[in-house]
């Protein structure tokens, strides 16, 4: 066991490469180089943390890579994809088929429920109502939450809203899943079910996975990297021990 | 995003804010609804003019002249007898008329018998123009207000009254400035009382008709009346059995008449009219010949092709064609007055989807974040918000069509409340036609679609990591 086992077959292609990549804001007079110089490859089927404090330009670089901002210069390329080259209405469409987001705060849409929030993106891609319903129960089957599918998001607990989050980011089975901070606003238990079952799309459906976190502890009991930024830079870059991390998450299990 | 899931989101959405949303739509059918007052009552009372015009017969009516009438002088009359053409002088008898009565479009042409003759009533003579009125004059409007009946038949020895006669017959002159004498009050003394006609009856002579003509009228009548035929001197009694208010020959101008007689009656009188003279000293056959015969057209728009077809046959023709198309533009304008004024509630109603639109754009940030983030393109954000205007606009035009249709029907009820009161005819002058409500969704449909221009650009625009912070 020294990788992941379902991302065996991918191993050797790259999924994101940055060069050199900046996103500098302006603030009246001063500039605010939220990501300044980055310079990063994650291969396909990867397990990788983005560390640092708060203001390090963690989410900016995940933001770069989400498609929901564009550099201010160097490049970003995600499967063959030059993102800053994207137009926008392409950029669109590659965060609808490539990519899957979840956050810190869940941001599933109020007034719709499970069903409807996590069949949405089914929506924009245009897909028949009878065939968005029966994936939509697939996928919150998954995560465990289809009794729950006609509830509203406001009548589930932080734990279940983030596995209804996790259930949208799949329905059109990206090839990406870039999480911010998913167990930010949950309790360590919750926390550990909604990471377990980020590993288990990273190692059963081999979705590259890119987690943005300040817990070190939690990257390094389930990231096979951790790459950690200050400033905008990028200060370091190691790989965990695959076996340790194995040992440690049954550990804490048990 | 497919149009059904876009209409599915929208209505949800206005859902969502259930009050704001409402109001605003309210706003749509508030504006909808005055331009559909505003113009079911323009359309309305057009039609209640075009129905008033055709029923007064103004409109429907052509007066046919003989040419040679027009430049009726004896001189003319030589010049002409020189060489005439028989399609420039033709003369207005019984088979003109049969002729023009089967032209298309032609619902009658009666001759026009009218003569100035001395009436008695009360043994004091009064002298007066009368006129013959066919029976389908029954349906005009001025006999609608008509104290007493129409005549019982049409050769019945029956006589109706102008109001002006009937005011002389009792003696009585309005006050000056002051109000009209009431017909009833007018009607009721008279009513059912006797007229005594004198008139002088024209009757075939023995003698051959003269050949040449006059200098004058006065030489023409003696030499023409003699010549031609005789002149009886006769009396009719008749039965007064109305007083009309309204003047059915208005168009006549100094010719209107002030008594009227069933038209069969007229004819078999034999009545000797001033125009009898000359048509009859050239006339060659024994048919009847007309001054003037009243045309009247199946509908005002035709009246046009009758004429010519009439001019054609060579005969000098009359209508208030050219008054009735003033009066179309008139309409024409007013209901584009009506128009603006109705447009100006709905622009304001426009203002309050823009304001409306732009709040929930405040309000939805988050949401336009998330879904930009899961997928949507700047173009499905834009088409939802478009959507929702769009939902707002049909659902404020239908319910605004609604309350414009009420309001109408309200105004109408009102005012013919009032014109009872007044004892006048109520009438319905309120009219919503089919075209005006889908006009009326369009319009408000394309005023929110437009309206919804400006938010849903600003909501397509919106960036995703800026809204995805905004807590």
């Amino acid at each position: 066991m020294t990788t992941a086992p379902a991302a065996s077959a991918a191993t050797h292609t790259v999924a994101i490469h940055s060069e050199n990549l900046c996103r500098h804001y302006r603030m009246g007079e001063t500039v605010i180089r939220a990501v300044d110089g980055v310079s990063l490859e994650v291969r396909a089927g990867e397990f990788v943390a983005l560390l640092g404090s708060s203001g390090s330009g963690k989410s900016s670089v995940l933001n770069l890579i989400a498609g929901l901002d564009r550099p201010t210069s160097g490049s970003v390329v995600v499967q063959e994809r030059d993102l800053a080259k994207l137009s926008r209405e392409e950029l669109a469409k590659y965060r609808l088929h490539v990519v899957g987001m979840v956050f810190q705060s869940f941001n599933l849409i109020a007034s719709m429920t499970l069903a409807e929030n996590v069949e949405l993106p089914l929506r924009f891609a245009e897909v028949d109502r009878s065939r968005r319903q029966t994936l939509a129960s697939e996928a919150l089957q998954r995560v465990g939450l289809r009794a729950r599918m006609n509830h509203r998001p406001s009548e589930l607990s932080g734990g279940e809203q983030q596995r209804a989050a996790l259930a949208r980011a799949l329905i059109n089975r990206p090839q990406l899943l870039l999480a911010d901070e998913p167990t930010g606003n949950l309790d360590s238990h919750t926390g550990t079910e909604i990471m377990n079952m980020v590993r288990e799309f990273n190692r059963e459906l081999g979705m590259t996975v890119v987690m943005v976190t300040h817990e070190r502890a939690l990257a390094e009991r389930y990231a096979q990297r951790m790459i950690f930024l200050a400033d905008g830079k990028l200060i370091d870059n190691r790989t965990n021990t695959p076996t340790a991390v194995d040992d440690r998450v049954r550990g804490g299990q048990s | 995003m497919k149009i059904q899931d876009l209409t599915e989101l929208a209505l949800r959405n206005l859902r969502e804010s259930l009050l704001r949303n409402s109001l605003t739509t309210v706003g749509i059918s508030v504006g909808v609804a005055s331009l559909v007052a505003m113009l079911s009552l323009g359309i309305g009372l057009q039609q209640l003019a075009s129905r008033r015009l055709v029923k007064s017969g103004l409109f429907d009516t052509v007066v046919v002249t003989s040419r040679r009438d027009l430049r009726g002088t004896g001189r003319e009359r030589n010049e002409e007898g020189n060489g005439p053409t028989p399609g420039e002088s033709r003369v207005l008898d019984e088979s003109a008329r049969l002729e023009i009565e089967h032209l298309p479009n032609v619902l009658e042409a009666y001759p026009d018998i009218r003569f100035i003759t001395e009436l008695r009533y009360d043994d004091k003579p009064h002298l007066t123009m009368i006129s013959a009125l066919p029976s389908s004059a029954r349906s005009n409007d001025a006999f609608e207000a008509m104290q007493g009946s129409f005549f019982s038949s049409d050769t019945a020895s029956e006589a109706i009254l102008q109001k002006t006669f009937a005011e002389e017959l009792l003696g009585k002159t309005p006050p000056r400035g002051g109000d009209e004498l009431n017909v009833a009050d007018l009607a009721k003394p008279l009513l059912g009382k006797e007229l005594t006609m004198r008139y002088a009856q024209r009757a075939p002579g023995p003698a051959p008709p003269s050949a040449s003509g006059a200098d004058s009228a006065s030489a023409r009548d003696r030499d023409l009346a003699g010549a031609a035929y005789s002149v009886i001197s006769r009396e009719q009694k008749l039965k007064i059995v109305g007083v009309a208010d309204l003047d059915p020959e208005s168009m006549r101008g100094p010719t209107r008449a002030k008594v009227f007689l069933p038209l069969k009656l007229a004819e078999s009188l034999h009545v000797m009219q001033p125009t009898d003279l000359r048509e009859i000293s050239r006339a060659a056959s024994d048919q009847p010949v007309y001054s003037s015969i009243s045309v009247r057209v199946k509908n005002p728009t035709q009246v046009q092709v009758v004429e010519d077809a009439i001019k054609k046959m060579g005969f000098t023709t009359f209508s208030l064609l050219d008054a009735s198309q003033s009066l179309r533009t008139f309409f024409k304008v007013l209901d584009l007055f009506l128009l603006i004024f109705g447009s100006l509630a709905l622009a304001v109603a426009s203002i309050g989807i823009v304001n409306t639109l732009v709040m929930a754009i405040l309000e939805r940030r988050r949401e336009i974040g998330i879904m930009k983030a899961i997928g949507a393109s700047d173009g499905d954000v834009k088409k939802l918000f478009f959507a929702e205007a769009g939902a707002m606009g049909i659902l404020g035009g239908i319910a605004g069509v609604a309350l414009g249709w009420a309001i109408g029907r309200i105004i109408n009820f009102a005012t013919n409340i009032y014109l009872r009161r007044e004892s006048l005819t109520p009438d319905n002058f309120w009219s919503v036609p089919w075209w005006l409500v889908g006009l009326a969704i369009g319009f408000s449909l394309l005023v929110s679609l437009v309206s919804g221009l400006y938010p849903a650009g600003r909501a397509a625009k919106l960036d995703p990591v800026q809204a995805l912070r905004y807590e």
